[in-house]
């Protein structure tokens, strides 16, 4: 399991860069806000933290549909769902989530206080958008290993993945926001739905390899 | 250790391909699949692996203990793709599977010279031919151990000195008791296999 991970990782970073169009994805979204909204500090102080929430939740989608298709176009996929009683089929999907998250998503989450600046947000406030954006985000990606697994043997299946997933991840998006304006905002409270926001990845962690596992495994001809 | 096909049936898209296939085979046999175009080859292979649910009928795997409890698990599949990462060289590639499917046997080293390939392992696959790709699939075969082999047109894009070298190695694993079903339209150089023809419809 580990080799896999590796081998992942090692792909993400060799050949498809990745991590870089995410980044500049998510750069070119926060970086316009400032530009279309006015220069009220205050405003975009208060809105900060869900504009960076929006982005990464974006620009998280971008290559997700790839997640399983490379693997399927050079006949990986056979093997990897041959070998199904070697390793359990769900714990290769988790690992192949793993792996993605690392490599595309957690840059993002490495250059979200620096685009937090550009919205004025305060040092609070990007500690906490941050952190969120940590425990979140791999919620997002586990989501899309269903959507992708759902949508492997279509060629053109990007659009269609983003759409299958993106109802699923406004809980996640919703208690992010959530707790990182808590963090900032005196009345509303921090912890509550943090502690839900990492629930709901636990949660997507066990449901979404299952569920992209099973499709997987009808999707096989 | 043993193979039993019994009135297997396989269907694509809902069409019946072939049916009322049955054959068993032992340790040390090995199976020819033949036949023109459409005939169900690849379909007959892909449902023995596991990968295709059988219309009707089942394949039974017999005597491999604890490791390999079902055909799927004793089983290396080689189908028309070659199951590796163009951004990864040679080496990367096989050790990733000699260590992900178990089992290992030869080193990643050994298996590379086995199909004449030792100068090139440290080259991106991605650079490789289509035969020398090909013979990189079939050194996946040798880097972990499984009995049976079920090859699909395993030397398509192989030079007669390839071909040559691959029936040494397929006598070798049914000299060590394997089982080998392959499809093809070329002989493979084993002397004593039995032939299985598909006719078409």
């Amino acid at each position: 399991m580990l080799a896999l991970y590796l081998r992942d990782v090692k792909l993400g970073l060799r050949a498809g860069s990745g991590a870089l169009t995410g980044a500049l994805f998510f750069l070119a979204v926060v970086a316009v806000i400032p530009f279309g909204v006015g220069p009220d500090l205050n405003l975009l102080a208060r809105i900060g933290p869900a504009i960076l929430w929006i982005g990464a939740l974006l620009a998280s989608l971008l290559g997700l549909d790839r997640l399983f298709q490379g693997d399927r176009e050079d006949g990986s996929l056979d093997l990897l769902l041959g070998s199904r009683d070697r390793h359990m089929l769900a714990l290769t999907v988790f690992v192949k989530c793993l792996a993605h998250w690392t490599v595309s998503v957690l840059p993002l989450v490495l250059v979200s206080p620096l685009l937090g600046l550009f919205m004025n947000v305060p040092p609070l406030g990007l500690l906490a958008a941050s952190s969120t954006l940590l425990v979140g985000t791999p919620a997002i990606t586990f989501i899309g290993a269903v959507g992708a697994a759902l949508a492997v043997a279509l060629p053109r299946g990007g659009l269609l993945v983003s759409v299958i997933i993106l109802p699923l991840t406004v809980p996640v998006l919703i208690f992010g926001v959530a707790a990182s304006r808590g963090a900032v905002a005196d009345p509303d409270p921090f912890l509550p739905p943090f502690l839900i926001l990492s629930a709901l990845t636990l949660f997507f962690a066990v449901i979404g390899p299952a569920a992209a596992a099973l499709a997987l495994r009808s999707s096989s001809d | 250790m043993r193979l039993a096909v019994e009135n297997l049936s396989g269907e694509r898209g809902g069409e019946l391909i072939f049916s009322g296939l049955s054959f068993a085979l032992d340790p040390g046999q090995a199976l020819l699949v033949t036949g023109p175009n459409g005939a169900g080859k690849s379909t007959l292979l892909r449902t023995v692996a596991g990968l295709l649910p059988a219309a009707s009928g089942n394949v039974e795997f017999s005597g491999g203990g604890e490791t390999f409890p079902d055909v799927q698990a004793a089983c290396h599949y080689l189908g028309h793709l070659n199951g590796m990462k163009t951004a990864l060289t040679v080496e990367e590639n096989l050790a990733f599977w000699r260590t992900f499917l178990g089992g290992p046997r030869l080193s990643v080293d050994d298996a590379l010279e086995a199909v004449g390939l030792s100068e090139i392992g440290h080259l991106p696959f991605g650079y490789l031919s289509t035969g020398q790709r090909r013979r990189t699939a079939i050194a996946r075969l040798l880097v972990s151990h499984r009995p049976v082999w079920l090859l699909d047109e395993p030397t398509s894009g192989l030079d007669h000195a390839s071909e040559a070298r691959f029936s040494e190695l397929m006598r070798t694993h049914l000299a060590d008791g394997g089982i080998i079903i392959a499809a093809t339209h070329l002989p493979l150089g084993l002397g004593h296999a039995r032939e299985l023809r598909m006719g078409a419809g």
